[in-house]
């Protein structure tokens, strides 16, 4: 037990590491598509960040959100990419 | 027994995160910035989510993290692709080191059909 505490500790970090680095990507991203992969795969850290924080506090609720982000992900990312395309035919 | 097999999953998961956002912050180029985060990515998610259903060995927890991992595995190529057709036809840049280009020529610019 006193592993997995270690572990999730050591994950979280980690997690939130990349989460920072994501967000300097969406900062200076030079064209509009680069921010839309940060966007995407800011989602899929978040999905796994809950996937790490039922283990830590031992909650499963939070599964039925990942559930949700993994949906609303594909959604947007599929919206954005759609009206960018469009945008450019003529 | 379980516990350690649960921890070394997050871990390892959590690692492969960390080396997709490298990814994205590291790759001179868009089209190698999707291939580093699409795989890494899906991979690193879906090994954290196996080690939250090995914690709980129940089965409502088991078929969310196979909901979900089945869903991101079916959702992140065509997320990816779509990105990349939206970006090939915004014009984009190539990385100038970029060797050849199969694309080019073989669509029409108008109506964005083959040719």
């Amino acid at each position: 037990m006193n592993f997995l505490y270690f572990a999730t500790e050591v994950s979280i970090i980690l997690i939130g590491l990349s989460l920072l680095i994501i967000c300097v990507r969406l900062a200076i991203g030079p064209s509009i598509e680069d921010r839309i992969v940060a966007i995407d795969l800011f989602f899929a850290n978040a999905i796994g960040f809950v996937g790490v924080y039922a283990i830590h506090n031992n909650t499963t609720t939070f599964l039925d959100v990942g559930i949700i982000i993994a949906l609303l992900a594909f959604l947007g990312t599929i919206a954005f990419s759609f009206y960018l395309e469009r945008r450019t035919r003529k | 027994m379980m516990y350690y097999i649960s921890g070394i999953l997050i871990m390892l998961g959590s690692l492969f995160i960390l080396l997709s956002a490298i990814g994205i912050l590291k790759m001179p180029d868009l089209y190698t910035r999707m291939s580093a985060t699409t795989k890494a990515s899906t991979l690193g998610v879906g090994l954290v989510l196996l080690g939250t259903a090995v914690f709980y060995q129940n089965i409502g927890i088991t078929v969310r993290v196979i909901t979900i991992i089945s869903f991101l595995f079916l959702t992140a190529p065509v997320a990816a692709h779509i990105i990349g057709k939206a970006a090939y036809f915004d014009k984009v840049p190539l990385w100038h080191k970029t060797k050849i280009n199969e694309l080019e020529g073989k669509y029409d610019e108008n109506n964005h059909e083959l040719k």
